[in-house]
Order: C-alpha cells, then structure tokens, then sequence
C-alpha cells in the first residue's frame, strides 16, 4: 500500500473514532456491553457457581451481545454520510472509496476492541480465583473481537444500503442473526431431520458460531481465521459496490 | 477561421479540435441518465484558466448533475470529462487533486468543530503540520470564520456553515472550483463577500458557479452558460445573453418642453436605421425607438438620434440604450420553447 493511502485511511479513521466519542455513542456502546456481559456471566451463566478456572460463560454470550450492539454502533456508518450529503465531500476528496470504507470500518472495530478490552477484570477475576489457561483466554478474546469485526463489515454494507439508520440497524440484525443460527445447535438439530449432514454441514459452515467455537476452546485454527476474514472482505467489497452503484444512479 | 467558429463534426470550438490540450476543464457531449430520465443530455463546454463560468438554469435542469459529474462524484452515463487534462473517469485521484467542490446545500460533519473539519479536509489533501496550519489559518482569514472556529457545526448558522464547507473547497488553493450554488442562504452582506471572493480567485483559477440569481452572473461572471432539461439553450458572456433580449437596443428618448409629438416622431422615423418609434407619452414628451436589425451596432442609434437632438434644438432631458434584461432571456428561453415544445407534442 502506498504511503497516501495508508495516511488518508488513518485520517479517516481518526475523524470517525473522535465522531463516535463526540457523540455519547462509544460511551453508551461501552457501558451496556460491560454491563450485560456482565449480567449474562455472572446471573445466567452463574459462572461463581461453576466452579470453573474458565471464561467460558462469559464468551458463549458474546454472539448474542454483538447482534444488537454493534449494528448500533455501525449503523450510521454510511448512512448518516447520505444523509447529511457529506457522502458528496467524502468521496470527491482525492481518495479513492476503498480507503474511505477501510478507514471508518477500522474506527469502529477500534471501539469494538476497546470495550472488548475493557473486560480486562474478568481475566484478571479468574486468575484471581484459579489457574485458567490463558493461552485459551487468548484464543477466545482474539474470536469474539473478529466476531465483532464480521458483524460490523455486515453493519458496513447495509449501512451503505440505506439513509435511514434504522433500516441498516434492522437489515444488519437479520443477517447476523442468520450467521448465528446457520449454526446454532438447536438450529442444526432440527435440519438434520431432513437436510442430508453433509447440507447440514455447508449451512453451519457459514456460521460465525461454528468458527466461533473453535476459537473459544482456544484453538486457532487457519479455516476459522479465514472464515472470519473473507466475512469481513466479503462484506466491504460489497459496501464498495453499494456505494458505486447507488452513486451511479 | 473565425475563433468561434464551430466543428461540424464534434459540435465543438475548432480551437477546442485542433489544440486538445488547451481549456482547464472540458466537458464533451456529457450525458446522464437516471433510469429512463436523461438528467444531462449532451452537454459540451470548456472552462479556461482566468474564466469564471456561471451555471444557470431551472431547478432540475441538469445543473448539479453536471457539476456532480465533473467532480467525479457520479460516473456519466456517456462522454468525457478532462479537469486540468486528466481525464476524470480514468485518473480520478489526479484530477480531484485539482478541484475544490462546493457541493449544493454545503454538507459538511455536523459533530466536528469547524477547525476539526478544515484540518480533516485538509489532511485529505495531503497538507500535513506546518503546511496544514497554514493553509487552515489561510482560508478562515478568507471566510472570516475566527469566531465560530472551536464551535461545533451543527450550532452554526447557515451562513457560517456556507462558509466553512466554501473555506473547506479553497483549502488546497486548488486550480478549478466548482461551487454548487455558493451564495445560497446567504444574507446580502455575505453574499457580497462570497462574490468579490469568487470574482478576485477567478482572475487566476477555473471557476464553475452555479446560480438561481442573475444578477449574481452579470457581477462575477466572464462568460455564462444557460442550461435546460440536460441540454445547453445558451453560451456566452452576460453582455452577449443579454443581447439576445427582446428589448435590447431600444433608445428611450424624453424631451422637455412640449415639442409636437407627431412631428417629432415622423423626423425620428425618418432617421436610417429606425424600425419603430412609438411615442410612450406626451408631457413629458417620451418616445420609445427600436432600431432595426444591426440599427444599433456600438450605441449608433443613441449617437444619431443625439445629433438630430441638437440639429433640432430640442431640450434633451433623457436619452438611454435599453441593454437588455438577463432574466428576460433566461425566462424567454427556458419557458418560451418549453411551450412550443409542449404544443408540438
């Protein structure tokens, strides 16, 4: 990559990480995501209760959480770009649109990382109470934050689809929530019903619960990494097709 | 050849044929369409450095489009666009390079204070440190913008926030400037500024304006192009367009006293180069005289009937050459063949 566009992208994101602090998006995204994985660790995994050196009850609630909060944090994206029209300015700087798109989806997988960081306690909690492998701890926080990532490249194309921040926000939540249940065991149990395994095993392929799983037990496995990133490529390129074709007319 | 003489082949100046090169932006046969709807229908024209070009046109003729098309911002449907020679389709980054854009309604971050956004704007430019603050410094000494500078956007007033999206196109003291309606919402006082600003850059850069306002064209303007329904109706400077009104070259002529109309009238018709002469009315004595076709050339009429004034010894209180509305040619033709278009449809 260039030197201008490595800059340009830093430019970019820089405006869009002091946009969501500007705003008390980043704030609220990072308190409710602390909080309810806190809930979900401690009251509905009962994770004292477990007896577990583990962080498991903590990151199998992860897919969940990341269904509605990051379309909340990436919703306006693009969105709000339309709306106000600076979409116009943005894109008639001498940037080309790739760097523009990488730009404001690294900003706010930035916040992503951030309040998945800000979890810290919790290692620190069960290294406390026990000795947990940490090596698998490792493996998890790295899953969930490209969980989040694919979530939010998803966020970045149906953001690019609409200027009503609402219509990305809800478009967003059924395709994520489809990456989950294509591989959602209760989901697959009832497929196998009447789905041959080997369909079975293709749809649940495409499933960030399926990759995510690996990832949680500590293994870091290349297909699981790839899963992730062509996710991730995937969805960008096709916010690049969106933004031409919707500026094409 | 004469310099305008146009290329029956391309539609085009011949200067523009034989000396590719020559003309800051180009616009050739230009087209755009939105679906079945052509917004932009062939449009060609050339902004040299020095020229200012004003835009004229109804609402959703096709001026923004243009504009939008020029700035790389919408790919057309069909022909060619060359900013500073780089074609704009093909080496998009080098031509924005060149242009500072003005877009319509002046869209800018509303959650970014307005220093925020002219140093975001001008890192996209490749201004960084030293040559950033510079160019910051310079361009809210130009807009006048040191009291809003620490102030979100979305508290400014519309003339502020014109004026930092206008600050934001001149950041990189670029060679063409495309303003979409720079004088929108801008109270008298403001858009005089915005206006001698335009006036004083365009005497060193290409500068395309759009405008609903005429008088706005006859004050900074060096040539003006009126475009209807995507196609061009009219290209010239405001004193050519203004020619082309029904009313130019008419010579109002008023006399104290009370002179005998008729006679007067008949000596005047009797002058070469009179078609009409229609007595507006008698105390005070007034006369309307419209010059026959080429009557007129350089004020002829105006300077006969002053010599005949002073042969006759008439008390002249008034002689005025009518030059001609702007408005009235651009009422005549975007409104006048929309209806015989529509008749003959």
């Amino acid at each position: 990559m260039n030197p201008s566009a490595f800059r340009n992208i830093v430019t970019i994101a820089k405006r869009e990480w002091a946009g969501f602090f500007a705003s008390p998006i980043a704030y609220i995204f990072i308190v409710i995501f602390l909080l309810l994985a806190g809930f979900f660790t401690f009251m509905v995994s009962n994770w004292f209760a477990m007896g577990q050196a583990s962080l498991n009850g903590f990151f199998v609630w992860h897919p969940w959480l990341y269904l509605f909060l990051v379309p909340a944090v990436g919703m306006r994206m693009w969105s709000e770009e339309r709306r106000l029209g600076t979409i116009e300015l943005l894109l008639t700087m001498p940037i080309t649109p790739w760097q523009a798109i990488m730009g404001k989806f690294l900003a706010a997988w930035a916040v992503l990382g951030l309040a998945l960081a800000l979890t810290f306690p919790m290692v620190l909690t069960v290294n406390f109470l026990g000795h947990p492998d940490n090596g698998i701890i490792l493996g998890a926080y790295v899953g969930s934050f490209l969980m989040a990532g694919a979530y939010l490249a998803v966020t970045s194309m149906t953001s690019a689809l609409s200027r009503n921040q609402v219509v990305s926000f809800i478009l967003s939540v059924v395709l994520c929530l489809f990456l989950i249940l294509a591989g959602f065991p209760p989901v697959t149990d009832l497929l196998v019903h009447w789905a041959s395994p080997a369909l079975v095993e293709t749809i649940a392929s495409f499933s960030v619960m399926t990759h995510f799983a690996g990832l949680q037990k500590g293994v870091l496995d290349t297909r699981d990494l790839l899963f992730f990133a062509s996710v991730i490529g995937f969805s960008l390129f096709s916010t690049s097709v969106i933004l031409r074709a919707h500026r094409a007319g | 050849m004469h310099p305008k003489a146009v290329c029956p082949h391309w539609g085009l100046p011949w200067s523009w044929v034989l000396f590719p090169s020559l003309g800051m932006i180009k616009v050739r046969n230009l087209k755009k369409h939105f679906g079945s709807k052509a917004a932009v229908n062939g449009v060609s024209f050339s902004v040299e450095k020095g020229e200012v070009l004003g835009f004229l046109g109804p609402n959703g003729a096709g001026k923004s489009t243009t504009m939008r098309m020029i700035t790389g911002f919408i790919p057309p449907t069909d022909g060619d666009i060359s900013v500073g020679g780089f074609n704009v389709q093909e080496d998009p980054l080098a031509a924005k390079r060149l242009i500072g854009y003005l877009p319509e309604n002046a869209p800018a971050y509303s959650d970014m204070t307005v220093a925020g956004f002219l140093g975001f704007a001008a890192e996209l430019r490749g201004l960084f440190g030293e040559a950033k603050r510079k160019a910051v410094h310079r361009v809210i000494e130009m807009c006048f913008l040191e009291p809003v500078l620490h102030q979100s956007i979305e508290t400014l007033s519309k003339g502020y926030k014109h004026r930092t999206c206008f600050a934001q196109s001149i950041l990189h003291d670029p060679e063409v400037l495309i303003l979409d309606e720079p004088t929108d919402g801008l109270d008298p006082n403001q858009k005089h500024e915005v206006r001698t600003l335009i006036r004083a850059m365009g005497e060193k850069k290409a500068i395309i304006f759009s405008t609903h306002i005429l008088e706005e064209v006859e004050a900074v303007c060096s040539r003006a192009i009126i475009i209807d329904r995507g196609v061009v109706v009219a290209n010239g400077t405001p004193a050519e367009l203004k020619r082309r009104s029904g009313k130019a070259g008419i010579v109002t002529l008023r006399l104290s006293g009370h002179p005998a109309a008729a006679a007067v009238a008949a000596r005047i018709n009797a002058l070469p180069g009179v078609q009409k002469c229609a007595v507006l009315s008698e105390t005070p004595f007034a006369v309307a005289v419209t010059p026959c076709k080429e009557g007129n050339a350089d004020g002829a009429l105006a300077r006969s009937l002053s010599e005949m004034a002073k042969r006759e010894a008439w008390e002249l209180e008034e002689l005025h050459t009518e030059e001609g509305r702007l408005d009235e040619v651009f009422h005549s033709i975007t409104l006048g063949d929309k209806t015989t278009q529509e008749v003959s449809q």
